[in-house]
């Protein structure tokens, strides 16, 4: 744009010269320019001017056609159900292996009240305090007699509930229906289902969304009605679950222990037949999650699969078996066990002084902390590593609960020779009671990896190969010795040959250090030791017995016993058959008088 | 002939008032309005029963109250609408500059009657709300401001607006009345933009209110639980919304007949806020769509008229207070029908209320007086040859 200067020197110097007034040059410029600028800014204006009564008329236009289509159509009740019509209220059941309920919906009803319909608010209040003794009576006068024109007062309530409250006879006390989600067994399985709790919440209707454990995991699938409300079915046994949560409570108390766990898994399927962690809750009625103390103190804490521990001495069979599967050693051979065994500043001492040297199967059996050190030295630190890995103990298991992701093991950032011997007797790496389960049925079905579930299998799920049948053959044998004469001697069950290997590991205090007086004991086992079908891990959080005369806290005088109680129990209803040796004739007593 | 030159013997200045006023005023626009208060009575006989019966009083008392005070918007909207702009302008700060201190002052001598917010003053017979009698005024100042900076060697009026438009709108906040504030910031962008606003700006502000949009839906639950709950087509009949849709649906075409519908006995608002629910429900879609007709008409003739205006002040303050009085009806009867999530707001001239009704009668009274027909300079540029 050119402008024109609003004195310019030419016409200025001209007007001079003819004695005209130079002012008058500018004031006409400035008149000028002026007028283009409000002939610019009004043609600007009229387009935006145009522009917003085209908006505006098409905004009424939109108002227009929206009040005739509502107009149009159908008019509904305004008790009608319609707004609910969103809220998918189908979940399916969750079963246990052979199709017994374990989850499923109840028809109930959800309370709520319209305060402004109220006829007696103080009167309400009251007879509902007695009716919901939870209820605080002056916060229900406060709300029934305010501005508030709805107000949720319980979101489930049972039929005789509902029975006293209609008795109440206030036309201001309503009742939405409600599918909630019921767990008939109470606490059994309860780490594993989880809970259920409302999502999106209608007056006539709510949404059940699964809050933990498999009804998280599984939420969506549940929920999905192209699946027609075919159940869920796990792999858990309802009356294996039962029974092992019976002797395991039983223990735990026997024993003194503040919590326990333990892993049922069928080795060939990676089925997890029973899991049980203590103390539990009730899912019908989950606690709150807790806001503070130690994670593990919450009932809510599923210790088989998110407590990761350093499991001891359970470890030690797997460095035997892949000394044996390298080829390095075979179970006759003979290992320097003098003690202490130095590695720079470290000393590995055993529990007690096994002598100068002992065979490979004996070291298993006796448990030599340095024997089993010494095997470590020779497969060496990324061998040992690639095995755990291949067992399934680097990673998180991937079992169908949320709580899985919270059971990623605690492994050495640098993993140094001294980690490489301190882990192959399980010290120095924290894993899941869920994790060993798995590695131990690896080892007991002839040596491939295993996958463990919490869905009921098909078939045999054999995966990659870790060790061969010949090695795996030859640990069961270790193992089935540290029963028959090592450190497990009250794990022996008649008649179901049970092979494993105890473990006793001090707990590590929260700010570093160990606690002298308090043990995670563990009992891997599996039975029968010939031909395996099943794995149990049992573990004990601080236990404690008194026994021939002094306080014992080892794994073979704590978690044994329960273990052994735990496989007398279940194995029958597994429907193992006990192999019993013909025994001697009992004599014949009379008994008649 | 002497006594004229010696000023003895008044002179007529041009035609007379009424006559004047008569042929420049836009007719089609007063008559809009004259029939919305017509509708405005005709529905407060409907849907203010409840509430008169409610607090114990004659079935019709409110109809008589909305009478009273409707006549005296209309008297306002016709003594306003004859003044020239000038007089206009200079009556509108005066009044702007009141309601602005009374608007300060009321924390401390304003009631709320139990509703929350200090709002009014409490005369006794009557309550006074100022920010009904703020916007007009403030949309005047506004437009003068901004017009002056289109001056050469004006002052930096667009800024000074917005600078006035803040105060207000924190003032507003404070108390808190969230939807006059927003009316306010509303008519400052409308003028504004008719002011010219630069169109980088415009797109700038466009991209940023997306974005800002998307990233609240994306990172905030709560606001996208809100904004989902808007769109989903489902309503639970039992909110106040929920009883309007309803309304609308039993009306239908016709209506269920004058005096037979059920929606006003279960809004509390049925009289202000939610009268196009009632208006639907008892006289049908051939109401409603009168009703819009006539708010269509006002808007939209008022800007036509305005884009022929030359005077940059007349311009933007007549823009302002059209698209005002067209926003608020627009969000009234948008809630109703669910295309903008729910906020009180009146639809003026038909909903009750005093402050609003005598507020709205000045502001269109000014909308009339800006878009009466005058001389926009055509001789001038036919003399000066630069006509177009």
């Amino acid at each position: 744009m050119t402008r024109i200067p609003l004195r310019p020197l030419a016409r200025i110097l001209e007007a001079r010269a003819n004695g005209e007034n130079p002012d008058a040059i500018e004031k006409e410029n400035t008149r000028a320019r002026h007028e283009d600028m409000r002939d610019r800014d009004r043609a600007r204006a009229e387009g935006r001017l145009l522009v917003l009564g085209v908006v505006f008329f098409c905004a009424y236009a939109v108002i227009g056609v929206r009040m005739g289509m509502m107009a149009s159509s159908e008019p509904y009740e305004p008790r009608a159900r319609a707004s609910s019509a969103h809220i998918v209220t189908q979940r399916a059941d969750i079963t246990d292996r052979h199709g017994r309920i374990l989850a499923t919906n109840l028809e109930t009803h959800s309370l709520y009240a319209h305060p402004q319909q109220m006829i007696e608010p103080k009167r309400v209040a009251t007879e509902l305090a007695r009716i919901f003794p939870d209820l605080d009576r002056e916060r229900m006068i406060k709300d029934f007699s305010g501005k508030r024109k709805f107000v949720w007062i319980k979101k489930k309530i049972s039929p005789e509930q509902k029975q006293a409250v209609h008795d109440i006879g206030d036309p201001g006390l309503l009742f939405g229906p409600r599918e909630m989600r019921l767990y008939p067994n109470g606490r059994l399985a309860a780490h594993v289902l989880g809970g259920a709790s409302f999502g999106k919440e209608g007056v006539d209707a709510a949404e059940v969304i699964g809050v933990a454990g498999i009804e998280k995991v599984y939420d969506t699938y549940l929920r999905d009605p192209a699946e027609g409300g075919k159940p869920l079915q796990l792999s858990l046994d309802l009356t294996v679950q039962a029974a092992a949560e019976q002797v395991l409570y039983g223990g735990m108390k026997l024993m003194n222990a503040k919590g326990a766990a333990a892993v049922l898994m069928d080795v060939h399927t990676g089925e997890v037949i029973s899991v049980v962690s203590l103390p539990d809750f009730d899912p019908n009625d989950r606690p709150r999650p807790p806001t503070e103390g130690a994670p593990d103190d919450s009932p809510l804490f599923n210790r088989a699969v998110q407590g990761v521990y350093e499991l001891g001495s359970t470890f030690k069979i797997f460095a035997a078996a892949q000394a044996m599967e390298l080829g390095l050693v075979n179970p006759s051979t003979v290992i320097d066990i003098r003690g202490p065994l130095k590695w720079g500043k470290h000393r590995i001492r055993d529990f007690h002084n096994y002598g100068k040297e002992l065979s490979v199967s004996k070291i298993i059996e006796k448990s030599s902390n340095i024997g089993t050190a010494r095997l470590a030295m020779m497969i060496g630190g990324s061998r040992q590593r690639e095995f755990l890995g291949k067992l399934g103990m680097l990673d998180a298991v991937p079992v169908e609960i949320v709580e899985a992701s919270g059971s990623t093991p605690l492994l050495p950032s640098n993993w140094s020779e001294i980690s490489t011997m301190t882990i192959s007797y399980g010290h120095g790496i924290s894993v899941s009671p869920m994790h060993l389960a798995a590695a131990y049925a690896a080892v007991a079905n002839g040596g491939t990896q295993v996958r463990p579930t919490l869905l009921k299998q098909d078939g045999p799920q054999y995966g990659q190969r870790v060790m061969s049948q010949q090695v795996s053959a030859a640990s069961r044998d270790m193992l089935r010795r540290v029963v028959t004469e090592g450190t497990a001697s009250f794990g022996e069950v008649e008649g179901y040959a049970v092979a494993g290997k105890t473990g006793t590991a001090d707990k590590p205090k929260p700010r570093g250090g160990y606690y002298k007086d308090k043990v995670i004991a563990t009992f891997a086992s599996m039975f029968p030791a010939d031909d395996p079908k099943y794995v149990l891990i049992l573990t004990l959080d601080e236990p404690e017995t008194y026994a021939l005369g002094e306080t014992r806290r080892t794994a073979g005088w704590t978690a044994v016993p329960v273990a052994a109680e735990m496989i007398n129990r279940v194995a029958p209803l597994l429907g193992l058959r006990p192999q019993v040796e013909p025994g001697k004739l009992a004599g014949i007593t009379l008994t008649s008088n | 002939m002497t006594e004229m030159v010696y000023g003895a013997v008044s002179v007529r200045e041009g035609e007379p008032v009424l006559p004047k006023w008569w042929r420049t005023v836009d007719k089609w626009v007063l008559s809009c309005i004259l029939m919305l208060f017509g509708i405005g009575l005709l529905l407060g006989l409907a849907a203010s029963v409840p509430l008169a019966e409610k607090n114990g009083f004659g079935a019709f008392h409110y109809v008589m109250r909305q009478a009273v005070f409707g006549g005296t918007a209309m008297v306002a909207m016709l003594i306003t609408s004859m003044m020239s702009p000038l007089m206009v302008r200079r009556l509108a700060v005066l009044g702007f500059l009141i309601a602005f201190v009374a608007l300060m002052g009321l924390p401390f001598l304003g009631t709320d009657f139990g509703k929350g917010a200090v709002r009014w003053y409490s005369l006794g017979f009557a309550s006074i709300q100022p920010s009904e009698f703020l916007k007009p005024g403030f949309i005047v100042v506004a437009a003068w401001m901004m017009a002056a900076s289109q001056e050469i060697n004006g002052p930096p009026g667009k800024s000074f607006s917005l600078i006035l438009a803040t105060i207000i709108v924190l003032l507003l906040s404070l108390q808190p009345d969230f939807g006059q504030a927003s009316l306010i910031l509303f008519a400052w962008g409308v003028m504004y933009f008719v002011a010219g606003a630069p169109m980088v700006l415009l797109a700038g502000i466009a991209g940023a209110v997306v974005m800002a949009g998307s990233f609240a839906y994306n990172s905030s639950e709560h606001f996208a639980r809100r904004i989902d709950g808007f769109l989903s087509p489902d309503l639970d009949p039992r909110t106040q919304l929920g009883y309007a849709a309803n309304a609308i649906r039993e009306g239908g075409f016709f209506g269920v007949g004058v005096g037979e519908g059920q929606v006003k006995w279960s809004l509390p608002d049925a009289h202000t806020d939610f009268i196009i629910a009632v208006a639907a429900e008892e006289y049908g879609l051939v109401l409603v769509l009168c009703i819009i007709a006539l708010y269509s008409v006002i808007v939209v003739r008022s800007m036509l008229r305005l884009i022929r205006e030359r005077d940059p002040f007349i311009r933007l303050a007549g823009t302002g207070l059209a698209a005002m009085f067209g926003v608020q009806a627009m969000i009234n009867m948008g809630v109703a029908v669910r295309l903008l999530p729910a906020k009180g707001m009146t639809l003026p001239f038909v909903s009750y209320g005093g402050s609003s009704l005598i507020a709205g009668g000045i502001a269109v009274g000014m909308l009339l007086a800006f878009t009466r027909t005058r001389p926009q300079g055509e001789i001038d540029e036919i003399f000066q040859g630069r006509g177009r």
